[in-house]
């Protein structure tokens, strides 16, 4: 257990990679409200040359990506929290100021500004254009949503805007691309030291009081010959669909299912693609290796562990693709307005729904997407019950015990039999238990006021490739990094203690070895379950991630660990009691076996006091719970 | 049974919960003339005090907030300033929470929040017109 502490410590510390030095880069700060498109602006500007982390110290996502000049010149871009306004009251407030004034450690102060503004929405955003001017950086005022405006009979005079705020103006499309050359002119400038500030023509608001700046945006606006655009027809017309008093629910459970179906059902035959090529190319080294301890280790080690993992990227790769089309396309505030009166009961609220559909698939990047969660509170009881939600990792032990404990047989008619009944009841554990937990929470340790639930109605887009692609690209390879760190650390350390100490020369019987001493030692504590030492090892192995269990039993029955092998099942047969096999189920639904989660709760908590409380509920929870199923089963409850 | 038009100055005092009918109180009610009241728990007759009291497409002009302050900010920030005319839009299966249009935008938000942000009594439709 002490070596998956010490991975899960290396990961986290490998998460930041530095900063190349070079001679001192050109630094312009991306700001902008949320919704007026500065991703889209961000991933045009730079593509593919970007990278994720956090600002020093806190919880904000840091974008930084470089932006390529016509010759060979490079700008740094930094794309900041989105914000409506300066005034420190959260979070991405304070940094954002603090990376805009030079306060921010390990933050260059920006040498210019691009303030991106929703031009359909001028009259609110151009509230945000009174602080960011009045810190005298360069800064370029960006028109979004061009094509929009005048689509919809907007109109603005950039020119005489651009006179009276004293900064330059571009009217750009960033979906489309169209202006987006006027934003390079802009840093080309900024890079060479031309750009000159002009002093704006109106006073700008010294007190950042939102009616007071609003009015200055308004008459601004004025001066600016702004017209307001007509509303979104289209818009209010997909609307009265998704938000119909009957259709809007179906529609709601038609796309929640739909994406569960795809996630398990269209990603199954690339997953056991990918499970084939990984176990022939497995294979195949193997047949390179000359045979001895380098290709055990290679092989069983190393090949089988990376592979573990690298098969689920198709299932997280089509998850980002379908929450990507349900954000971009602003389908994901309506799903969120839908689910709010139900997760209202938990004592959640609609924005925590997302995260915790996407902790089907794995509870990494849905905790990742509760940074939407403005609400402090409700974001950490989000973050602690994701990892209760069945996650894929989970499958290979459930297929396996259920595979060789439940006879098939038609359960609730010919479309139900009991196999996928009882892998329905995991899901619903699962389920039942994050609900419970977070009414735990909610009424005593995250007791809040319930804050008020503010959602801005995006209108409709259609996603574009280009961000849906970048999307997939980003959170994969985030995904890849950190899983992969953990796995290869953790199936390297588990070979090598199934292999030492030595005997004669030759590793040791599987009980002999450290894992097996392990084992044994824990034997003790998991007997209660109706588990026994090779168990154990597999328990142990599995902290570090739960689908690691079926390929250590394999290791340990010396049979090839897939969740289909006959002969797998017939070992769990000989090993387990139906009462061990139903705890086991149980131990899996609850417990929190997984590094990468514990990394990950650990990096958007701040600190290690979330996890180790989250690992020893949900233990405890899983130890006491499959005690009382191995206890039910033994004494014929069932029966 | 309390109106919200009874509540005169304070509909502070006036939450939604309190306009629930209890069984003792609605025997006595009968002798009276039954107030007719619609979804949204106001008398058919009287004009909308809170933003919970609008119907969907019907017009009010926001007069004050009445909730923390931290929380008046955000809603400020989203649009729902003094003076600024607000429409109820469609809403979740279920009443709640409702969309608003204000200022350019949509937000929902819920019965709640709506129930504290008070409206003018006689609605005039003064779009960015702030109070000092």
């Amino acid at each position: 257990m002490s070596d998956c502490h010490d991975c899960s410590s290396c990961a986290v510390a490998t998460a930041p990679p530095p900063v190349r030095a070079t001679a001192k880069p050109h630094v312009v700060a991306i700001i902008g409200p949320p919704n007026s498109g500065k991703s889209t602006l961000f991933n045009r500007l730079t593509g593919l040359r970007q990278k994720v982390a956090n600002f020093p110290g806190v919880t904000v996502e840091q974008r930084v990506g470089r932006a390529k000049m016509n010759g060979n010149r490079e700008v740094t871009l930094v794309d900041l929290p989105g914000v409506y306004s300066l005034n420190p009251r959260s979070e991405d407030e304070q940094v954002t100021r603090d990376v805009l004034t030079g306060q921010m450690q390990g933050v260059p102060k920006p040498d210019a500004v691009l303030l991106i503004l929703d031009s359909t929405n001028l009259g609110r955003h151009l509230v945000l254009a009174a602080p960011i001017l009045s810190l005298k950086l360069p800064t370029l005022v960006i028109l979004n949503m061009a094509d929009d405006l005048s689509n919809r009979g907007g109109k603005i005079d950039t020119g005489e805007l651009a006179s009276q705020l004293g900064a330059p103006v571009a009217l750009i499309s960033a979906a489309k691309g169209d202006g987006v050359e006027k934003v390079f002119q802009f840093m080309i400038g900024t890079s060479a030291g031309t750009a000159s500030l002009a002093p704006p023509k109106v006073e700008l608001p010294i007190l950042q009081d939102v009616p007071r700046c609003r009015q200055w945006a308004r008459d601004v606006g004025i001066g600016a010959a702004y017209e307001a655009p007509n509303p979104p027809l289209w818009t209010r017309r997909l609307d009265a669909i998704f938000l119909h008093p009957i259709f809007g629910p179906f529609i709601f459970l038609a796309v929640v299912a739909g994406v569960f179906q795809t996630i398990f059902r269209g990603a199954r035959p690339i997953m056991d693609g990918l499970q084939r090529l990984i176990t022939l190319s497995g294979h195949w080294i193997g047949n390179v290796l000359p045979a001895g301890v380098l290709r055990s280790l290679v092989v069983e080690g190393v090949w089988n562990g990376v592979g573990s993992v690298i098969v689920f990227l198709p299932q997280i790769l089509l998850l980002f693709l379908f929450i990507g089309i349900l954000e971009d396309s602003g389908y994901l505030a309506r799903a969120a307005l839908i689910a709010d009166r139900t997760m209202a009961k938990f004592g959640l609220q609609g924005k925590s729904f997302i995260p915790l559909l996407s902790a089907y698939a794995c509870a990494v990047p849905a905790i990742m997407a509760t940074r939407t969660i403005e609400n402090k509170r409700d974001r950490l009881a989000t973050i602690l019950i994701a990892p209760f939600m069945t996650c894929s990792a989970r499958l290979p032990i459930y297929f396996l015990i259920i595979a060789a404990f439940i006879k098939e047989r038609p359960f609730l008619g010919p479309l139900l039999g009991t196999q996928a009944a009882a892998l329905l009841g995991l899901y619903a554990l699962g389920f039942l238990a994050a609900i419970v937990t977070a009414r735990l929470l909610k009424s005593s340790i995250l007791k809040s006021e319930r804050t008020p639930f503010m959602l801005e109605m995006p209108p409709y887009r259609m996603p574009t490739l280009r961000s849906l692609g970048l999307r997939m690209y980003d959170r994969s390879k985030v995904f890849l990094h950190r899983a992969g760190t953990v796995i290869l650390v953790c199936a390297v350390v588990l070979w090598i203690l199934a292999h030492l100490p030595l005997q004669n020369g030759k590793p040791p019987d599987i009980s002999d070895s450290f894992a097996g001493m392990i084992g044994h030692a824990v034997e003790p504590v998991i007997k209660p379950l109706g588990f026994n030492w090779k168990i154990g090892i597999g328990l142990i192995s599995s902290i570090a991630a739960r689908e690691t269990i079926v390929a250590t039993l394999g290791t340990i029955y010396g049979i090839e660990g897939t969740e289909n092998s006959v002969g797998l099942q017939q070992a769990m047969q000989n090993e387990l009691t139906p009462g061990g096999a139903f705890a086991l189920l149980i131990f899996f639904a609850f417990a929190m076996q997984c590094m990468s989660t514990i990394a990950v709760v650990r990096r958007e908590t701040g600190g290690w006091k979330w996890p180790a409380v989250q690992f020893a509920y949900m233990t405890v929870v899983a130890y006491v719970c499959a005690m009382l199923a191995n206890v039910a089963v033994r004494s014929g409850i069932f029966t | 049974m309390v109106g919200y038009n009874q509540c005169g100055t304070s509909p502070l005092a006036c939450s939604p919960e309190l306009d629930v009918l209890d069984k003792s109180s609605d025997t006595e009610s009968t002798m009276q003339v039954s107030v007719k009241k619609d979804a949204n728990g106001r008398n058919a007759a009287s004009p909308p005090t809170t933003l919970a009291q609008l119907r969907e497409g019907e017009a009010g002009t926001l007069d004050r907030l009445d909730v923390p302050e931290d929380v008046a900010r955000r809603l400020m920030e989203l649009g729902f300033l003094p003076g600024h005319t607000i429409v109820p839009a469609r809403s979740a299966p279920g009443g709640e929470p409702r969309v608003y249009r204000v200022d350019g935008s949509e937000v929902a938000l819920r019965r709640e929040t709506a129930s504290r942000l008070i409206l003018r009594a006689t609605p005039k439709p003064a779009i960015g017109a702030c109070k000092s």
